[in-house]
């Protein structure tokens, strides 16, 4: 069909020579220079596909002529961070933590990278600012602290974690479901006597009857005031902060069917620098002893 | 030189040259996929699904997670900071379909796994603005109902035949290994000889049923969790 191009008298351009049913079309091509552009980058991606991993083959694929892999570029780029970093993570992981609480270089180094560390793993369960969640996941900027507030005790909480099963040293201690040891009754009753601790019990009789209870089954973990044992991770109850909830209801059936935290451990998830830089940190929120 | 108009004027010589054209196009998005099992890194430790994991992913899948959490640590410095070790394609050779995913309005999910405790995503999964103020996830409360697991069976059948290295043992005993996973109590020794890593334990304060929240917690829970990336060498993550 291609005819006869001819020159339109009109316009003064030429045609394309293509007619249809006497239809005729001018010819207006793509501006130059989005033409060359569009060769360019058609040659562009022939020495791009020539230089770098391209082509599937029959065993593998083309490589590139420079050989270049992202893995190999993320490795190097990697191992360049952790050379930058190696002299101040060096002295925090050689240094006593209460050295780096001391040392005010050390302490402002690690209190702004635990920062981040912290954003992104302990403030889904303790809050971004370590205030803690209700049902189970306990405040860190006051000074009641279950397992240990000192920079060891909070180190070694931070690598092992609690209650978990991927770490042999994890903090571990159950409290028994006391709905299948004692009656209605004598939860009731010991209920009673723990809210005492805090002037709350309103039922004088009811409390004494929960003391001898309370001697017998809760003292080893929560001391015989109700001020918490540490090496068993047994929370105080001698004071306004619950993990569970404070009122009767909810001690007694944190009594009868108790909900126990679990924490992950951070050891081999968190470089070592970063776990000590999260103690440290931590341990600044408040409450550190 | 053959002219357009020939072309288009016989009906045969336009069908045969069609055909060569679009098996060219067919060929070269094809034969590639015959090579696929090259770029698979030979890593130790992935393995198929356990049938409660099965069952939790299935039920990501039904809701959809994948619209808003990708599952694909990529390697940048970035997100390697923030995720962990870059995703390999080992480690989702077992997903049919993939849950790589390509968008993230929440955070990526590959390295979940043991991030946070099983109570954490409980609450999180009932009501997610309770621990994380700031988010914006919907509540999937209703996954407290009953699991339906009577075709699980039939699910693991299916990977089999796709290429899942599934036993004919491990689908004989599928539904015991979906019950023993949720629950704290049962004798897990056959369930974790199957399923080496699968994370154990009543995941919803419900020990007398096995929910659908027991079988997404126990899905998150064991994701990028199964390669020890300690004992990986650089040689195994070339491609």
């Amino acid at each position: 069909m291609p005819t006869k191009i001819e020159k339109d008298a009109l316009t003064g351009k030429l045609t394309t020579g293509h007619e249809w049913d006497g239809i005729k079309e001018l010819n207006t091509p793509l501006p130059k220079w989005w033409l060359y552009i569009l060769y360019a980058t058609i040659i562009w991606s022939a020495v791009w596909a020539l230089l770098f991993p391209s082509f599937p083959g029959l065993s593998g694929h083309f490589g590139g002529v420079l050989g270049w892999t992202k893995r190999e570029d993320i490795a190097r780029e990697m191992a360049a961070v952790v050379d930058a970093r190696a002299p101040m993570f060096e002295r925090i992981r050689s240094s006593d933590l209460e050295e780096i609480r001391r040392d005010p270089t050390l302490l402002r180094f690690a209190t702004a990278g635990a920062r981040q560390a912290f954003a992104d793993n302990c403030a889904p369960c303790h809050g971004s600012g370590g205030e803690g969640r209700p049902g189970g996941f306990p405040s860190l900027i006051d000074d009641d602290w279950i397992w240990g507030g000192t920079l060891e005790d909070i180190a070694f909480t931070i690598r092992h974690g609690i209650r978990n099963a991927q770490d042999e040293e994890a903090r571990q201690s159950q409290m028994p479901a006391y709905a299948q040891i004692l009656s209605r009754r004598e939860i009731e009753d010991v209920a009673e006597f723990v809210l005492s601790f805090t002037n709350r019990a309103t039922d004088a009789e009811a409390a004494r009857r929960g003391e001898s209870i309370y001697a017998e089954n809760c003292v080893a973990c929560h001391g015989e005031q109700g001020e918490g044992v540490r090496a068993v991770g047994g929370p105080a109850l001698n004071d306004a902060i619950w993990l569970y909830g404070g009122s009767r209801e909810q001690i007694i059936a944190q009594i009868a069917n108790p909900r126990m935290g679990v924490m992950p451990p951070w050891q081999g998830r968190l470089d070592e620098a970063i776990i000590r830089m999260l103690a440290v940190y931590v341990h600044t929120l408040g409450g550190g002893e | 030189m053959i002219r357009h108009e020939t072309i288009e004027k016989n009906v045969i010589l336009l069908a045969v040259l069609t055909l060569i054209t679009v098996s060219i196009g067919g060929l070269v998005q094809i034969v590639p996929l015959f090579t696929i099992e090259t770029t698979i890194e030979r890593v130790e430790g992935v393995r198929p699904y356990s049938p409660l994991e099965l069952a939790g992913r299935n039920i990501y899948i039904r809701e959809g997670c994948y619209v808003c959490h990708s599952q694909m640590v990529r390697p940048f410095r970035d997100e390697l900071e923030r995720y962990g070790h870059y995703s390999l394609a080992a480690e989702s050779m077992y997903d049919r379909p993939f849950q790589w995913g390509s968008k993230r309005t929440g955070p990526d999910l590959a390295r979940v796994g043991g991030k946070y405790s099983n109570e954490w995503h409980y609450q999180h999964m009932i009501d997610p603005r309770s621990v994380v103020p700031e988010s914006i996830m919907p509540s999937y409360g209703f996954l407290v109902r009953p699991l339906k697991f009577d075709d699980i069976e039939k699910h693991m059948r299916a990977l089999q035949r796709l290429g899942v290295p599934y036993t004919d043992e491990m689908i004989a005993n599928a539904r015991a290994d979906l019950v023993a996973q949720a629950n704290p109590d049962a004798d897990t020794s056959g369930l974790l000889q199957r399923y080496p890593k699968a994370v154990v334990g009543d995941f919803d304060r419900n020990t007398r049923v096995v929910t659908e929240m027991d079988a997404l917690i126990a899905y998150l829970q064991m994701l990028g969790t199964l390669v020890n990336f300690a004992e990986v060498t650089p040689q195994q993550l070339r491609q």
